[in-house]
């Protein structure tokens, strides 16, 4: 086996970290936990981790991946039921190792396959009822068009092909629950964007990551790494 | 309420860079607060970024929570987009570790290691909800402390600190919360006055509102104690063996990226090689060498323990370290697959530091950094930096054969005697070293950073009056016209304007503090960064507060004059300090003692301490920063001070 999947969570204050400062925290945890990762040739050696989607920075997740090569030269094989336990334990506070499993050798990278993600959105601005009404006319629509700076200048989107389910949960104490699948193709839509398109628009408390989905043949999906016992409504935000 | 996070979550997605407040490092400590437990918020007063990897902070942040007595936590100035939110909250200042309140802390302790984060120290106990001026603070408000280089003239900040400590930290932190302790569980006999004074007879420890200063005719005269049992000058304190304290054990990995993001493991502690601009080189003699297989184990034990890949060997002079080849040999060996680097900062300018470079870059050769510090042997005899033309062109030479293609040199300008020849002679310096390195690649760059020189207390050059602005920037001028049409050569300078204000403040007296206020109640914080730097602001300040900046900063001071840091002391005689500041005007070099007879400029003899170096030869190859060729016996090309007995006459004598 030379690459290993894992998937891990990011809770609490550890969800202000970045995506580049995540990348850095695999690095170091991954020699904390002495896994011998394969490095690039040349001029300036690079470990070989690859992640998928980045999280923006603030959003916590039950359904963060990366791919890690390992160095065939020191791996014969490894357990992955120990590795998720030592990685862990390397981890900081919020970070926790929840499944890891080898790839097969032609097996797609994460940024390719990963077709939409799950969400859970806490948002401002409206009750359940209301969140629903302005959900369910955003749905009836043909198009969603979004504004978003690109480069200095504003590019409208029409993100309702990505907004692939959206249902309201409920009241929760500042605001209202939504779960949302968005696509991520040919761009990943967010949360934010949801909830800018609906009338009235809505203004984001939280949002958090429950799933990662790679669609197989239109109507098969399953994520990049499946955890059973993951309770969704359990994972929570606070810190 | 002793976690503010639940107040401070809400505003972090609202500011830049959010991962600076929230802690959670590896390698964070988990301080337990109660009754008899001294506890200190050790802060750093400029952002995250730069505090995090401040050594001396992560030092006492370990050896005060390894006391049962101690609790320790740590703060770094917010950037103004969250503090802005904070003021418009009235959230205060709060700990990273545990989002603790900072005016729940006994102590308030600021690491100084820049004159410019003055005013965000002041704007730091503003935060905290407490008084700015020490003598407005009540029982129940945290005591302000500073330590930290700059605390060798605290006069400035002497308004807005309640004490300092001068020089190493590691014994009187101890000794400071003992004494915290005892006056905390015996009823705070005497209030806060009660403690200032217990801890002004702590050694090493200043505490400014129990001195006071008395002028004559606008002049400083003296900087007296109020009381009998307030020593009349403060000593430094000096931990004699670094064997003793090998920390940090558990140096913190920041989750976000900071400056020297690498394991830091300082080899030794002080140097003489004597430069004469050079603070921290006179302030923290003798030189303390750690054994060489504590720096093996601090490096492989930290390096495994952090995850990082990269170590720095940090010191003064790292390529001074007794035996550092076999060192940086077996660090290099014993971190495995060869995916470890080490970093060498503050090399010596010779071949023989370009060979130990070369052994640990063996992949990235990117560039190297040298500081010649002045562009004429003249100059460099004048400053004591003893490195010869011939050391620097052989360093550069051996540099770019060996795969390097980019060179970084430093300089000073503005430094006593300097004539346009000299200044000129750093773009002759730098032209030269891009023509040698043309014979090795195709196209070498030299990038040249010159910063204006700003004289320190406790060096021979405080004494000297800096040069103006005006002056400073002429010189830079000249070198910007004189390299106009240099291919391969960068110039890159220092804001003229900041070491102006700089200067003020390193060698004010209780005079400046207004002045600081002014500046931080105008907005003037974070005048490190260029972006909030404004000199208007000070000039405003020193108007309003009648303060004459020429007087203060461009004015040479004379022997008899008392200086606003007499009343305290680095060892160092002044009447050593005043020779070797006319053998800088005579263009007389003075040896490093490590290797030679004691010249006794009082950091040993003063305290009953010697250099600890595990080699009592200079190692061999080049000048060694002496200006002798150790290697060869060749004639020395300086004229050296010839040194007798301790107490001796110095006579000045060619070589």
């Amino acid at each position: 086996m030379s690459r290993v999947r894992i998937r891990f969570s990011k809770h609490g204050k550890v969800r202000f970290t970045s995506h580049r400062d995540v990348a850095r925290i695999w690095e170091r945890a991954l020699r904390r936990a002495r896994v011998a990762v394969a490095y690039s040739a040349g001029f300036n050696p690079r470990p070989k981790i690859a992640f998928g989607l980045a999280l923006s920075t603030g959003f916590s997740s039950d359904a963060e991946y990366l791919d890690v090569e390992l160095d065939p030269d020191q791996v014969a094989g490894i357990d992955t039921e120990n590795l998720v336990a030592a990685l862990t334990a390397s981890l900081p506070a919020g970070m926790t190792a929840l499944a890891a499993a080898g790839l097969a050798p032609r097996e797609p990278s994460l940024q390719h396959a990963v077709t939409s993600c799950t969400w859970r959105i806490d948002a401002a601005g409206a009750d359940a009822v209301e969140a629903s009404d302005s959900l369910a006319r955003a749905m009836a629509r043909s198009e969603l068009l979004v504004q978003r700076e690109r480069k200095g200048r504003l590019d409208t989107d029409d993100i309702r092909p990505s907004v692939l389910a959206a249902e309201v949960q409920g009241n929760i104490t500042d605001g209202v629950r939504l779960i949302a699948e968005l696509g991520t193709k040919p761009r990943a839509v967010r949360p934010p964007e949801l909830l800018a398109s609906l009338d009235p628009p809505l203004s984001l408390l939280r949002a958090h990551r429950l799933h990662q989905w790679i669609a197989t043949d239109g109507l098969q999906r399953h994520e990049p790494l499946a955890v059973a016992e993951l309770s969704v409504a359990g994972a929570g935000v606070a810190p | 309420m002793t976690n503010l996070w639940h107040r401070l979550e809400p505003l972090l997605p609202q500011v830049s860079k959010p991962a600076r407040y929230i802690g959670g490092e590896h390698g964070m400590q988990a301080p337990v607060h109660g009754p008899g437990v001294v506890s200190w918020l050790l802060t750093y007063p400029d952002t995250y970024e730069i505090g995090l990897p401040n050594q001396g902070l992560q030092i006492l942040y370990e050896i005060l929570n390894e006391r049962p007595d101690a609790a320790a936590e740590r703060a770094y100035a917010p950037w103004v987009d969250l503090e802005a939110h904070m003021r418009a909250e009235g959230l205060p200042l709060f700990s990273v570790d545990t989002h603790r309140p900072a005016a729940l802390f006994d102590v308030i302790a600021f690491n100084l290691s820049a004159e410019l984060t003055y005013t965000n120290v002041l704007n730091c106990i503003d935060l905290a909800g407490v008084p700015v001026h020490s003598e407005l603070r009540h029982e129940a408000d945290p005591l302000i402390g500073a330590g930290g280089h700059c605390t060798y003239n605290p006069e400035p900040l002497a308004d807005f600190v309640d004490f300092v400590v001068l020089g190493d930290g590691e014994e009187a932190v101890g000794d400071i919360t003992g004494v915290l302790r005892d006056w905390k569980t015996s009823g705070r006999p005497g209030g806060r006055p009660g403690i200032l004074r217990a801890l002004a007879r702590v050694p090493g420890v200043y505490v400014p509102s129990q001195y006071r200063p008395v002028y004559e005719r606008g002049r400083l005269a003296a900087v007296e104690p109020r009381h009998p049992d307030v020593p009349a000058v403060v000593e430094k304190r000096t931990v004699a063996d670094l064997a003793d304290w090998p920390y940090p054990k558990r140096q913190l990995v920041p989750l976000t990226e900071v400056v020297h993001d690498r394991l830091n493991v300082e080899v030794f502690r002080g140097c003489t090689r004597g430069c004469r601009f050079c603070q921290a080189g006179m302030i923290t003699r003798p030189v303390r060498e750690r054994p060489a297989e504590q720096v093996r184990t601090m490096v492989s034990e930290g390096l495994r323990r952090t995850g990082y890949d990269e170590v720095a060997l940090t010191s003064l002079s790292t390529a001074d370290f007794s035996g550092i080849e076999q060192v940086v040999a077996s660090t290099v060996d014993d971190s495995g697959c060869g995916q470890v680097s080490v970093s060498l900062p503050s090399l010596r300018v010779d071949a023989f530091t370009v060979g130990i470079a070369a052994q640990i870059q063996r992949a990235r050769r990117t560039g190297l950094t040298f500081a010649p510090e002045a562009g004429s042997w003249r100059m460099r005899q004048v400053i004591n930096k003893l490195i010869t033309t011939d050391d620097l062109y052989t360093a550069v030479e051996s540099a770019y054969s060996q795969g390097w293609r980019r060179m970084k040199l430093y300089f000073l300008t503005g430094l006593p005697t300097e004539t346009d020849e000299d200044t000129l002679g750093i773009a002759e310096l730098a032209r030269n070293c891009v023509a040698l390195g043309r014979t090795h690649v195709r196209s070498p760059s030299v990038t040249v950073s010159v910063g204006g020189f700003v004289p320190k207390p406790f060096t021979p050059f405080q004494w000297f009056g800096q040069n103006t602005t005006a002056e400073l920037r002429r010189k830079i001028g000249l070198l910007r016209d004189d390299l106009r049409r240099a291919r391969g050569v960068q110039l890159k300078w220092h804001d003229a304007a900041a070491t102006l204000a700089e200067g003020l403040t390193s060698r004010g007296d209780r005079r400046l503090g207004p002045v600081i206020e002014h500046v931080w109640r105008h907005g003037g914080t974070f005048q490190e960064w260029s972006e909030h730097f404004d000199l208007q602001r000070w000039q405003a300040a020193a108007d309003a507060c009648g303060i004459d900046i020429d007087a203060g900063v461009h004015r040479h001071r004379t022997f008899d004059e008392v200086l606003p840091w007499d009343h305290l002391s680095a060892g160092l005689h002044k009447d050593f300090l005043w020779q070797d500041w006319r053998d800088a005007l005579d263009e007389v070099g003075l040896e490093d003692c490590r290797w030679t007879p004691c010249y006794d400029c009082g950091a040993c003899t003063g305290y009953g301490i010697e250099h600890v170096v595990a080699s009592a030869v200079p190692p061999a190859g080049g000048s060694q920063g002496t200006g002798m060729d150790t290697s060869r016996g060749a004639a020395v090309p300086v004229r050296l001070i010839e040194r007798g007995l301790v107490g001796a006459e110095r006579v000045g004598s060619a070589a």
